[in-house]
């Protein structure tokens, strides 16, 4: 129970979310969220010195594929996943403000 | 707060602009960045979209080879050093993204430092050119269009996944004028290269603009606000002009800028703000761990460099050098813009003179389809001209013929009974015309310099008529002021 993540950050990082939880919630997932820094910080602690960086669990690099058109879904199909449709598109409540 | 109209012109005494820009770059690959469906403009909405693209459960990215390729060129075209890159996640909840992430590039991004060097011999810095998808199309409707008044938006996804290239300036950029010229500069070396069509116009091309002030003379970077919403490099003018005014007034007037988001309104003239810094962006940006990293190795970097194509500044280098001093600069870089360097170049070592032939095309072959004018009918054409046999009015409805027929000059002039006349049949008509208008030939005479520059059209009307317009205009003049004794 280290305290590295208060409740305030908590609150901060669930509304990037989009989440809304109640007070108790909150200090439940700070300490819990805390725990999981402190896992970090004990990896951190270790010597690393003259162990290769591992940015990914396999070893590969420059998967990539061919440049070539392959069939795209049909529209109906796609829209009819959609819980509000107009002019082929997706229509959605209005939104406040700019693209980030 | 939206400040003061729009002005015009030069910061107060002691201030200096400090720009940087950031220029989004839609890449021409057939398919998008992480899956097969096509990269097309202007289809019907919706139709090119996959489960990978809709963000759908289960569906996982793979990489276009094309658009790293694509990315790496053109980094390298910049100068830019290129570097093994990682894929990240920017979040955020916006329905542009089905995912509620973009897959970009962040603190290992492909291409950094690089530069631009623009056609005054300024350079300009590049801190970064990194690849990343590109977000779908919202259209709010309703509210007359605009975004906080709208009834609900439309979400086409055919753009979501499309790939692109951030290129990210440094703040090296002191002026309106000089960023349009970078974003120029860049656009013809992204068609040179051949990675994008960069139309602005349709959103293959965007840029947003970092705007500050600060004392001349002072290294510092101030409060900076970023621009939006610029989409010609107009609105880019003047938008960076309004917004550079509008900070040495807070400054002056003992206040500060807000570090913010802000939008050009075209029709107002004027930049108005957007999200504030309370809102500041938090992407929690992550590894993205469907995909693994790209290691371009030395012999990839190699073969790139080796394929590039003559850049643009190399090519006004060359057009100027063949023009010996004749060839203005700005004829130079709209030559190379319109890819008819190469023409014009072939033309004078063929014989013709550099400055009559950069002229000449310059000012009268910008049509979409040149093909049928070669090197050989050009420097033949400036041939005709330079040695007078036909006057300049007349060497343009010959050029125009052969942009449409592809006949030889000769041919043309003479087949349109064109031939510049002969000195002495020219100074007979002069005088036919002169004595044939004494009250007029009076005036020219003794008249002032407004009276003479009228009276001398009259003349060459008249000359003109009487020819057929086979006479020489400036020619004409001279014999005039010639007999009027200078």
């Amino acid at each position: 129970m280290s305290g590295r993540i208060s409740r305030d950050e908590a609150a901060h990082v669930a509304r990037l979310a989009r989440l809304r939880f109640s007070d108790d919630e909150l200090d439940e997932l700070a300490a819990q969220l805390s725990a999981v820094l402190d896992h970090a910080a004990d990896v951190e602690a270790l010597d690393v010195s003259g162990i290769e960086p591992t940015s990914h669990p396999q070893p590969l690099t420059d998967v990539t594929r061919v440049d070539e058109v392959r069939p795209s879904l049909e529209r109906d199909e796609v829209l009819a996943q959609a819980p509000s449709v107009a002019e082929g598109q997706f229509r959605v409540p209005p939104i406040l403000g700019e693209a980030p | 707060m939206s400040g003061t109209p729009e002005r015009e012109g030069t910061l107060a005494d002691g201030w200096e602009l400090v720009v940087g820009l950031e220029v989004h770059v839609e890449l021409s690959t057939a398919t998008k960045l992480f899956c097969g469906c096509a990269n097309r403009f202007g289809d019907e909405p919706n139709t090119n979209v996959c489960p990978v693209c809709l963000g759908l459960p289960g569906s996982l990215p793979v990489v276009n080879a094309a658009a790293v390729d694509f990315a790496m060129r053109l980094g390298r075209a910049l100068g830019c050093e290129v570097r093994p890159a990682v894929f990240a996640r920017k979040n955020y909840f916006y329905p542009d993204m089905p995912k509620d992430y973009q897959i970009s590039q962040y603190d290992q991004p492909t291409n950094t430092d690089g530069c631009l060097e623009l056609p005054d011999g300024d350079v300009v810095g590049i801190e970064r050119a990194h690849i990343e998808e590109d977000t779908g199309k919202t259209t709010h409707v309703g509210g007359g269009g605009r975004i906080h008044d709208a009834d609900h938006a439309l979400v086409d996804y055919n753009r979501a996944g499309v790939p692109l290239v951030e290129i990210v300036s440094r703040p090296d950029i002191r002026g309106a004028e000089q960023a349009r010229t970078y974003v120029r500069e860049l656009r013809a070396i992204l068609l040179a290269i051949g990675v994008s069509d960069a139309r602005m116009e349709e959103g293959s091309m965007r840029v947003d603009a970092n705007v500050s002030v600060r004392p001349v003379g002072s290294n510092e970077l101030r409060t900076r606000c970023e621009i939006k919403n610029l989409s010609s490099l107009r609105s880019l003018g003047r938008a960076i002009a309004f917004e550079a005014h509008r900070h040495v007034d807070l400054w002056s007037g003992g206040e500060r800028p807000r570090q913010e988001t802000r939008h050009w309104d075209e029709a107002g003239g004027r930049t108005t703000p957007g999200r504030s810094k309370e809102d500041a962006e938090d992407y929690r940006y992550f590894q993205d761990p469907d995909l693994v990293p790209l290691a371009p190795s030395a012999d990839q970097v190699a073969a790139i460099d080796a394929a590039l194509p003559v850049l643009p500044a190399a090519r006004r280098a060359a057009l100027l050098a063949a023009g010996a001093g004749a060839v203005s600069a700005s004829d130079a870089a709209l030559l190379v813009e319109r890819d008819q360097d190469a023409l014009v170049r072939t033309a004078v070592a063929m014989g013709a003179d550099p400055g009559l032939t950069a002229t000449r095309v310059s000012n009268d072959l910008a049509v979409d389809d040149w093909s049928r004018v070669t090197p050989d009918g050009l420097a033949a054409l400036i041939g005709l001209e330079a040695s007078g046999q036909i006057t300049a009015t007349q060497a343009k409805q010959v050029l125009a013929e052969m942009v449409e027929a592809g006949d030889d000059p000769a041919s043309i002039a003479e087949r349109r009974g064109f031939q510049a006349m002969a000195g002495d049949d020219l100074a007979a008509t002069v005088d036919r015309v002169i004595a044939g208008n004494p009250d007029e030939w009076q005036r020219f005479c003794s008249g002032d310099d407004t009276d003479r520059k009228k009276l001398s059209g009259f003349f060459i009307g008249q000359v003109m008529r009487s020819t057929r317009g086979r006479a020489d205009g400036a020619a004409v003049n001279r014999l005039l002021q010639e007999k009027a004794g200078g």
